[in-house]
């Protein structure tokens, strides 16, 4: 059997690309949503928790219209000479960021809400400026909420099919990852293949999920 | 142009806070209330840390805030303890007091880091990391890390409240130094009238948001009119000097110019200046100066005041010939009996005296 690996990378560069991403969009709206006391706060963290409860295909769907060729972005991005965006792996990218959101900003948000305004005030009667503050004492203190964001928007890129399949497709090399993978293999009959891939993303899962575990234990344990 | 100007209004909730004060900055100035009187409110807005709907502070003709402007915390010369340590957990002990420190330049450190360290006696766990502090050494890095921002004035907000007795009492020591070493004035809000003989020149009392004296400390801690001379533990505070010491009955004495108390034996050198606490239900009245009885400090006085506490008890401010107060909590029956009347001269026993330094 020829083991094919271009989707494991594929997905491996999708998950990344994804997860940095969300980390840098992320982070100020889990910042705002932990902080804000504008009425329609409550409407924007609903909005960003969405993707929990909404089907991938629905999603999916939407995106397929808005990024299309007739859709608002769509023709933004064709006026810009971009082409369109489904199928191609920048459009992925896309799909997978508003899909993992709330993986990612919701451990981050908590994690500002857990620590309170007090080290803020304290920093700032030591003379730190706004984005001293944040950089210097939030980011640090909430690190926990960052690792936990990460492995989260990470493995749930990684294990994303629905989305994919109604932006992506299925080609290789551009859009054709681990999951769609195995949907391909199995369809095609080839079972040696899929239970190497399903396998391994079993074993994936497994190691994420405890990681995390060890980690948060040895977070707490350092009297964070 | 040494004062602190402070005039603020602000609602908070249903609380309403409206102060306005002006006194020299010099020394220790308590902010004076029972929780809820707006104290912590006061101190967070002559801060920055709230922005009151209007109002004034300036500090050493400096300007923080006025109608026009309003300076961000992060740019007002103060320092800060918050009641509880506020550590940065993410930092060493070291770090922690680096933190303010580095952001101040060079030219304008007034404090040199090694004697904020040793004057809190931070040395022994400086290299540690926070979490493995007791309350006493937590809040003590606390205070050290405002110093070191060399800050125009200080503002503490109960710093020892959050301290079991025994930390309390480790930590006292040092704020009475910081006053005798570091000419830096203070605001130090307290609910604790010993705490605030013990540390503060000046006092600001504030009830329901609003300022009803300002004045001496050792003063208004007496006054019948307010609050802090009715607690139970009302006390007052005399000063004097160390005159002698009585090695058969292991006592010190401390005179003053009105008399002299004794206290069990301190080793203090004669002549160094001592004050003394003593609780106004530790003193009794009598008309005469008896020798027929156990207790030994018997100070001449006159009744320039009284007041009813409750239906049973009465409350006597009594001045000692030096001009020093002293006040006596006695039974309304008790003060009836000895026909008490401003201006009467009379002999105040006292039962217990404690030295507070």
């Amino acid at each position: 059997m020829e083991m094919d690996w271009q989707p494991v990378w594929l997905t491996l560069k999708l998950a990344t690309t994804t997860t940095l991403v969300l980390l840098i969009l992320g982070t100020p709206v889990a910042w705002w949503l932990s902080r804000s006391k504008a009425w329609w706060k409550d409407i924007i963290g609903s909005l960003v928790a969405l993707p929990l409860v909404l089907p991938p295909t629905v999603l999916g769907f939407y995106l397929l219209l808005m990024l299309g060729p007739n859709g608002p972005i769509g023709e933004l991005t064709q006026s810009l000479g971009l082409g369109t965006l489904p199928f191609t792996f920048p459009g992925l990218v896309i799909g997978s960021v508003i899909y993992s959101l709330p993986f990612v900003v919701q451990p981050i948000r908590n994690a500002f809400e857990a620590m309170g305004e007090r080290p803020m005030e304290v920093a700032a009667t030591l003379r730190a400026s706004p984005l001293e503050r944040f950089f210097g004492i939030a980011i640090p203190l909430a690190r926990p909420g960052f690792l936990t964001g990460s492995v989260l928007g990470f493995a749930h890129t990684v294990g994303e099919f629905g989305v994919v399949l109604m932006i992506g497709g299925n080609i290789p090399g551009e859009t054709k990852v681990l999951s769609v993978a195995i949907y391909d293999h199995v369809e095609t009959l080839e079972w040696e293949q899929a239970h190497w891939l399903a396998g391994g993303m079993l074993l994936f899962a497994f190691i994420v999920v405890y990681s995390m575990y060890l980690l948060e234990k040895r977070l707490r344990r350092s009297g964070r | 142009m040494s004062t602190i100007e402070v005039s603020l209004t602000k609602q908070l909730g249903d609380f309403h806070l409206d102060v306005s004060f002006k006194l020299p900055a010099n020394g220790v100035i308590a902010l004076f209330g029972r929780s809820g009187s707006g104290k912590t409110s006061l101190l967070r807005a002559i801060a920055g840390l709230i922005r009151p709907s209007n109002g004034v502070v300036k500090i050493n003709g400096e300007i923080w805030q006025d109608e026009h402007q309003f300076i961000p915390t992060h740019q007002r010369p103060l320092g800060y303890v918050f009641q509880e340590a506020s550590l940065f957990p993410h930092l060493s002990v070291r770090r922690n007091l680096e933190y303010g420190w580095r952001r101040i330049p060079k030219a304008n450190r007034k404090i040199d880091f090694d004697s904020v360290v040793e004057l809190l006696g931070i040395g022994p766990f400086i290299q540690r990391a926070t979490h493995r502090l007791s309350g006493g050494e937590r809040q003590r890095v606390a205070i050290a890390r405002a110093l070191l921002t060399s800050p125009r004035l200080l503002l503490m907000d109960e710093p020892l409240s959050a301290l079991d007795h025994g930390a309390k009492r480790s930590i006292l020591p040092y704020l009475e130094n910081l006053n005798d070493e570091l000419a830096i004035p203070s605001l130090y809000v307290s609910h604790d009238p010993n705490e605030v003989a013990h540390l503060a020149d000046q006092m600001v009392v504030l009830e329901e948001g609003k300022v009803i004296a300002t004045g001496p400390a050792a003063n208004l801690l007496t006054q019948l009119d307010l609050p802090m001379a009715q607690f139970d533990d009302a006390a007052a505070t005399l000063a004097g000097s160390v005159s002698a010491h009585d090695h058969t009955f292991h006592l010190t004495w401390i005179s003053m110019d009105g008399g002299r108390v004794a206290v069990a034996r301190e080793d203090l050198p004669v002549g160094r200046h001592a004050r003394v606490r003593i609780q106004a239900r530790d003193v009794s009245l009598s008309l005469k100066a008896h020798s027929d009885t156990s207790i030994i400090n018997i100070l001449p006085a006159i009744v320039v005041d009284t007041k009813e506490v409750n239906q049973t008890q009465m409350i006597v401010r009594l001045e000692l010939f030096d001009g020093q107060t002293l006040l006596s909590r006695i039974t309304r029956r008790s003060g009836l009996g000895l026909g008490l009347h401003e201006g009467m001269q009379l002999y105040a026993q006292v039962k217990s005296v404690a030295l507070i330094g």
